[in-house]
């Protein structure tokens, strides 16, 4: 799969033309040097920080481990197990496919609609673009933050509309009832813009000449929009769709500011139970075995939806 | 698509659902944002009474306070070297690794290269406990190098992707001329290739400074001591302490997230082709 990411459609003038090289020998050389100098840096960091430490995950998910000294209570799967008896981890199951719901099913088609408006070219158009993808780049602590203020019972925006209207403001990130739901509407606020450029992105290097020929034939706006431009947009939504799904599987940040996985666990994410269960806390092994179960979700859906849906991407 | 469809009379009333659309949408994003620059101007007192509109009696006291406070400066001084580190390593051993993917053909090249790839599936929470006991292990606990190299070796697969591709599309000839005149590898990649990929530099740049610059849960775990933390951290600090004085946290997040907004609007065409194209080509 990732070879066909890496080698796919740059194929170009070099691909075909270095053979003649090899013979010659300084230049081997020197090629040489560079194969020596220039690739072990980023596959030591990579190889050191990121596959051996997922690797570790799962050799430490084995042990009752607090993380002083070598890992030597065995345990076998007994953390797994201990994972899969706890409500809060099935919560936080439960919260990243609401979220994943609400990604699919609210902000995507906002901002497909959205990008369909601003595609084109009016006074306005480029600013609100702008404006609208602002959010993706704060970051989500501050974003979290901001929420925490809109949303707080004695102080926030939605306390004082409560009160023009003479009803006791809702403590609404406090409540078991409401704090996921909050939680669900920031993600909207904040993600659908960079989705938005996306389609925004897709729609200006569509090829204009099927959109005047449906027109020509007489297809209404409708019409067009329904038969031409959304198959054309597939690839875009297809992608748009998975950043969502592994965006959505990852979150954490945003959570903390706002609710930190409370109360009761009513709003942690599978990251931010890992945090407040693993990390927090030292459990090394416990946390661990969440961290493969993510990473096991995460692989698996990457592959299957690549396989599925990204055959030829 | 015309521009003649979009001026047409207000009256259209497909052009007045856009408008109130788009309208109202503008208006969910701005609020909470003004809001927030508004809030640090009033007291206590009146944010609770008013917390949309401007304030009555402009309060400057909360702004000039946190500007002339060290801790302020403190948090984004942190948070700018740990980001620069980022960005510098990533772009010198990325770009090291994309010309070697681009312009050198050995055995297990492409193999080495998707095992580089597979960095993109990897979710970062899986690794940040091991990560912690390395990182530790190394000594490197409590520094901004501890917090930069796992964001560098988190950002290589996305970095060595987009530049290999741009790498490659320099014309062969240029480096077949080169060679032949006895420039080496290593200048040609110095004098020809890094020059000539400025535009995918910053394009790389951009994406890990962003992602490094927001960046939480690493530097969380990996730095003990408030006088390191980055801003996203003493923020959250700051909230600790002042916890309902929503005017104070207010000031504070407003001047936090102004650099941010003023590198955005500075350089936002190459921030948004950064952040999107690093999705797509991705």
């Amino acid at each position: 799969m990732a070879r066909r990411i890496a080698s796919s459609p740059t194929i170009g003038v070099a691909e075909t033309s270095f053979s003649p090289l090899v013979v010659r020998g300084p230049s081997w050389d020197g090629r040489f040097t560079v194969l020596v100098l220039f690739l072990p840096p980023a596959l030591l960091l990579f190889t050191l920080f990121v596959v051996l430490p997922i690797g570790e995950a799962g050799w430490y998910s084995a042990f009752n481990w607090n993380g002083f000294g070598r890992p030597t209570n065995w345990i076998g799967f007994d953390n797994y197990r201990f994972v899969f008896q706890t409500r809060a981890f099935w919560l936080a199951l439960r919260n990243n496919g609401m979220i994943i719901v609400v990604s699919l099913a609210i902000q995507l088609p906002l901002a497909l609609s959205l990008a369909l408006m601003l595609a084109e070219r009016f006074r306005g158009a480029v600013a609100l673009r702008m404006l609208f993808f602002m959010p993706y780049i704060l970051a989500e602590i501050a974003t979290g933050l901001i929420f925490s203020f809109v949303y707080d019972g004695d102080y926030g925006l939605v306390a004082s509309i409560w009160r023009t209207f003479g009803a006791e403001p809702p403590h609404l990130l406090a409540s078991t009832d409401t704090a996921m739901l909050a939680v669900l509407i920031v993600i909207v606020w904040k993600y659908f813009g960079f989705h938005m450029m996306l389609f925004i992105a897709a729609l200006q290097s569509l090829d204009k000449s099927l959109i005047e020929a449906a027109r020509i034939d007489g297809a209404t706006r409708s019409q067009t929009l329904r038969h031409v431009i959304i198959p054309l947009l597939y690839p875009t939504i297809r992608l748009s769709v998975f950043f969502a799904i592994i965006g959505s599987l990852q979150l954490f940040d945003l959570v903390m500011p706002l609710t930190r996985g409370g109360p009761a666990d009513s709003s942690n994410t599978l990251v931010s139970f890992l945090y407040n269960n693993g990390i927090s806390r030292m459990r090394v092994g416990y946390g661990s075995a969440i961290g493969v179960i993510l990473f096991v979700i995460c692989v698996t859906f990457a592959f299957t939806y690549k396989r599925w849906f990204m055959r030829d991407e | 698509m015309s521009r003649a469809e979009t001026t047409q009379t207000a009256l259209d009333p497909a052009l007045l659902f856009k408008v109130v659309f788009l309208a109202v949408v503008a208006v969910v994003v701005l609020v909470p944002l003004l809001a927030t620059v508004l809030g640090g101007f009033k007291s206590l007192g009146e944010l609770r009474v008013n917390p949309f509109g401007l304030p009555d009696h402009w309060e400057w006291q909360n702004y000039a306070d946190i500007l002339l406070s060290a801790r302020y400066w403190q948090l984004l001084r942190n948070s700018l070297i740990i980001s620069t580190l980022a960005v510098t390593l990533t772009l010198i051993v990325a770009s090291m690794a994309a010309f070697t993917f681009a312009h050198v053909r050995f055995y297990g090249s492409s193999m080495l290269l998707s095992y580089l790839t597979l960095g993109l599936l990897f979710p970062a929470a899986t690794a940040v406990l091991p990560l912690f006991i390395r990182v530790r292990d190394l000594g490197l606990l409590d520094t901004y190098l501890g917090v930069a190299l796992p964001q560098v070796a988190f950002s290589l697969a996305m970095s060595v992707l987009l530049l290999r591709r741009f790498f490659k599309d320099i014309p062969y000839e240029l480096l077949e001329a080169a060679l032949v005149d006895g420039c080496s590898y290593i200048k040609f990649f110095r004098y020809v290739t890094l020059p000539l990929s400025r535009p995918i530099l910053a394009t790389v740049g951009t994406i890990t400074f962003v992602n490094s610059w927001n960046a939480y849960l690493l530097p969380l775990v990996m730095l003990n001591t408030d006088a390191l933390y980055p801003w996203p951290l003493g923020i959250m600090v700051y909230q600790g302490e002042y916890s309902s004085e929503w005017n104070l946290i207010l000031t504070f997040i407003t001047l936090t997230i102004l650099p941010t907004i003023i590198f955005f609007l500075l350089a936002q065409k190459h921030i948004v082709a950064g952040l999107t194209s690093g999705a797509v080509k991705g």
